[in-house]
């Protein structure tokens, strides 16, 4: 594999977790909440996978269970957020602040222990291509399925009935509920979703990506992967850009630490999330109408009040 | 028109001794009517009379403490609005419930059961569209929609589900009087199909035009139930606010001989998507005299009076204030040299909701000594906020009463109250009888009467035509961004501002 095809392989799978959480923070967020707790929920779902991987429990438990972690996470978050109408910021932070606590004290006894990461897909005849085989077929599966979640999301979005009603919540909960949508169950279902998703992420991290245990880390993804949302103006496919542009710094910085760049390497890390915030400042300089944010944002609601 | 009510017939909806009480007030006390299939009926009442309560309650959006409702004959048990859609009753509110961000074919779909199909939706949009007379386009986003055109995509959206008891909630404040025959016309084709609707107004000319039964309420009660195409305006009046309509005193003016106010091929941007760029504005304000600025929000309104006042900058023209040139100036600075401001919005703009009156009275009363070396003086603020309450009249419970605490025509009395007190030379006065009752309207167009009238030039914007024409010496129209010329007081008719509104009048 020459250098240019390591470098955007690389660049996916680096790409590939925080794309997962943005994509679930952004239907959470479309849906007039604000879950802030994606790094504790990444983390979370990161550990539980490689505790069950390193348990023998098989890969695809792993993932599994990592999502099952994140969306449980969630869970309490909900809870607070649309049942006891807690602050969503001040939830979202201790969230964050508890899960990276949490998966540090489920890791005390992962030690260096390394797990078999996700294998990829070998894809006959596709994968054999010269230059697009071992560039477009050689990634896991994982990787396929959250790339296909950037359609699949935006398509629910703006094109399906009950995403329509999910934006609407998201715009005014107040109106939706008075046509008669459950605004609290849809809220909920979101949240949850958007959990599972930053818990794949997390798990996608720590099972395939790394391979062995490293306590936070997410090194600031989630918060990455916030932002990301933010500044993609809530669409699929500027987050996919995105994390694909944080992914390419993350992996060119890595072999600008290798080749020996006359930099600091605290400076060459720091490289792609100062990278990523500049560029989606710029383009979310220039914003159409109605793609916005949602205008219930973090705001509670309280039926019949 | 021909009606097809049929005293004989099962009503569509009887309501019976409905009660309703909230803490510290009784919103509904033994209401009792009924709506025969295919009636207008209006609820005629005053803001505060309990037309909303007893709305919710028809709607199912909120239960009574006793009474009961019938519908088709039948006994409604346990009611929500889930099931008030179920019987087909509509409601069309008076603050729209559309979401901007969508079409208007993905909002009606939002209220439809089923599959999402918008190409075949926006077929049937249109053919019923057709079938009433309604102008709507299912492709167009929201948020570019005027207001007349989204309450008629409102009504289309009630439509689409064959409703059979319709509510219009005060559907008029939005719309210019050429839109109000409009709509007039559709409800009448509703209703011819069989469909009852309930009019909730407080405007008598409006019920009278339309409505085959008007149900009157006051303080929660039913005070009369009448034909109003056959009782007078006095009695309707009566009923409503228990004394016929009060008049105001409109002594002739006496003009400075000097503007007071002038400006000069005023533009500016637009506000938001809502807003409306203005257009080479240019106004005189003489002292003594009331000018008004008719037309619909959201036709370069808030633009202009946040340029007067100084909150915004206008990127071309001049203005003069007292003969001095104030384009560059603040709004401290212009209200320094006499120029006082009661915008449209009371809470958070006019007032802030969570601070006391008194804390209020200091936010516009630092021109009059109220703060001194940068300190607040809170005794003199306080008995200046005690003197406007009194003075005002204003219901509350004292300069330290949360302006958050009052209602909408209460705190209305105090910011007024509040501006004169500065006894101001310019007075730009936005909106300023909006949801405030008929008694304490008139008490309020008064004051602005009498300020002009000791010298002062006044500018009022007001979407209520009848407002304008009973306070104005003379009245422009703002239509998108541009200004008519004006029309004065004998002259101004609501047909002919009307014109001007609609943009027919902008030819000559």
């Amino acid at each position: 594999m020459d250098l240019a095809t390591a470098i955007f392989v690389g660049t996916i799978a680096a790409a590939t977790p925080m794309l997962l959480a943005a994509l679930g923070e952004l239907v959470v967020e479309k849906s007039g909440v604000l879950n802030l707790g994606l790094e504790g929920m990444m983390l979370i779902g990161a550990a539980v996978a490689f505790w069950l991987a390193i348990s023998g429990w098989g890969l695809p438990l792993a993932f599994v269970g990592g999502a099952l972690a994140g969306m449980l996470a969630s869970g309490l978050f909900a809870l607070l957020a649309l049942v006891f109408l807690a602050n969503q910021y001040a939830t979202g932070l201790a969230l964050a602040i508890f899960g990276t606590g949490l998966s540090a004290m489920i890791g005390m006894g992962f030690g260096s222990q390394p797990v078999a990461t996700l294998k990829p897909l070998a894809i006959p005849l596709l994968g054999d291509i010269p230059l697009l085989g071992p560039l477009l077929f050689r990634f896991d599966i994982v990787v396929y399925l959250t790339l296909a979640m950037v359609p699949a999301v935006w398509w629910w979005l703006t094109r399906s009935k009950s995403g329509l009603i999910l934006r609407t919540i998201g715009e005014s909960p107040e109106n939706a509920h008075a046509i008669g949508y459950p605004v609290r169950r849809i809220r909920l279902a979101a949240i949850l979703f958007g959990g599972a998703m930053a818990g794949l992420g997390g798990a996608y991290l720590s099972v395939a990506y790394v391979g062995i245990w490293v306590e936070n880390m997410t090194a600031g993804r989630g918060w990455i992967a916030l932002s990301l949302v933010v500044f993609a103006a809530w669409r699929p496919w500027r987050a996919l850009a995105g994390a694909v542009l944080f992914g390419g710094f993350t992996i060119l910085q890595l072999h600008g630490q290798i080749l020996g760049l006359p930099l600091p390497s605290e400076a060459l890390s720091a490289l792609p999330y100062l990278a990523t915030i500049v560029a989606l400042v710029l383009i979310s300089q220039k914003r159409r109408r109605g793609m916005e944010v949602p205008a219930s944002l973090a705001r509670p609601f309280r039926p019949g009040a | 028109m021909a009606t097809a009510i049929d005293e004989g017939m099962t009503p569509r909806l009887e309501l019976r001794d409905i009660s309703k009480a909230y803490p510290g007030v009784v919103a509904n006390d033994a209401i009792t009517l009924s709506v025969a299939p295919g009636e207008i009926h209006a609820i005629l009442g005053e803001n505060g009379a309990g037309k909303s309560t007893l709305m919710k309650i028809i709607y199912g959006a909120t239960s009574p403490d006793r009474g009961e409702i019938r519908y088709d004959g039948r006994v409604l048990g346990h009611h929500s609005p889930a099931q008030a859609r179920a019987l087909g009753i509509e409601m069309v509110y008076q603050h729209f419930s559309l979401f901007e961000t969508a079409t208007v074919a993905e909002n009606i779909a939002l209220c439809l059961p089923g599959r999402m199909d918008l190409p075949a939706l926006s077929a049937r949009i249109a053919e019923t569209a057709a079938r009433y007379g309604l102008s709507v386009e299912p492709g167009r986003l929201v948020a570019d929609l005027s207001m007349g055109e989204r309450q008629q995509v409102e009504i289309l959206r009630c439509l689409m589900r064959d409703p059979r008891l319709l509510i219009l909630d005060e559907p008029t404040s939005v719309l210019a009087p050429q839109a109000v025959e409009q709509l007039f016309t559709v409800l009448r084709r509703i209703a011819a199909g069989g469909c009852s609707i309930i009019y909730i107004s407080h405007k008598l000319d409006e019920v009278r035009a339309l409505c085959q039964r008007a149900t009157v309420l006051r303080g929660g009660r039913v005070t009369g139930s009448t034909d109003p195409r056959t009782a007078s305006a006095h009695d309707l009046a009566v009923m409503m606010i228990g004394s016929d309509l009060p008049v105001t005193d409109h002594p002739p003016a006496s003009l400075t001989p000097a503007p007071l106010l002038s400006v000069q091929g005023l533009s500016g941007r637009p506000f938001g998507a809502q807003g409306r760029a203005l257009d080479g504005i240019a106004l005189d304000l003489f002292g003594g005299e009331i000018v008004g600025i008719a037309g619909v929000s959201g036709n370069g309104q808030s633009e202009l009076a946040a340029c007067l006042s100084g909150e915004a900058a206008a990127p071309a023209g001049r203005m003069a204030l007292l003969g001095q040139d104030m384009t560059g100036l603040r709004a401290d600075q212009r209200r320094r040299r006499g120029l006082a401001y009661v915008p449209e919005e009371r809470l958070g703009r006019g007032a802030v909701p969570g601070h006391t009156l008194t804390q209020n009275t200091l936010l516009t009363g630092y021109t009059a000594g109220l703060v001194r070396h940068g300190l607040a003086r809170y005794a003199q603020a306080r008995a200046r906020a005690a003197a406007i309450i009194s003075r005002f009249s204003v219901k509350a419970e004292g300069p330290q009463a949360l302006a958050s605490s009052l209602s909408g025509g209460n705190l209305q009395k105090f910011i007024l109250g509040r501006e004169l007190a500065l006894d101001p030379k310019v007075l730009i006065v936005a909106q300023p009888t909006w949801g405030v009752d008929v008694g304490a309207a008139a008490f309020i167009r008064q004051r602005i009467i009498d300020q002009s009238r000791r010298g002062a030039a006044v500018l009022v914007f007001s979407e209520e035509l009848e407002e304008l024409i009973e306070i104005c010496d003379r009245i422009h129209v703002l239509s998108e961004g541009r200004l008519s010329p004006s029309i004065p007081r004998g002259e101004a008719t609501k047909s002919r501002l009307g014109s001007y509104m609609t943009g027919v009048g902008r030819m000559h």
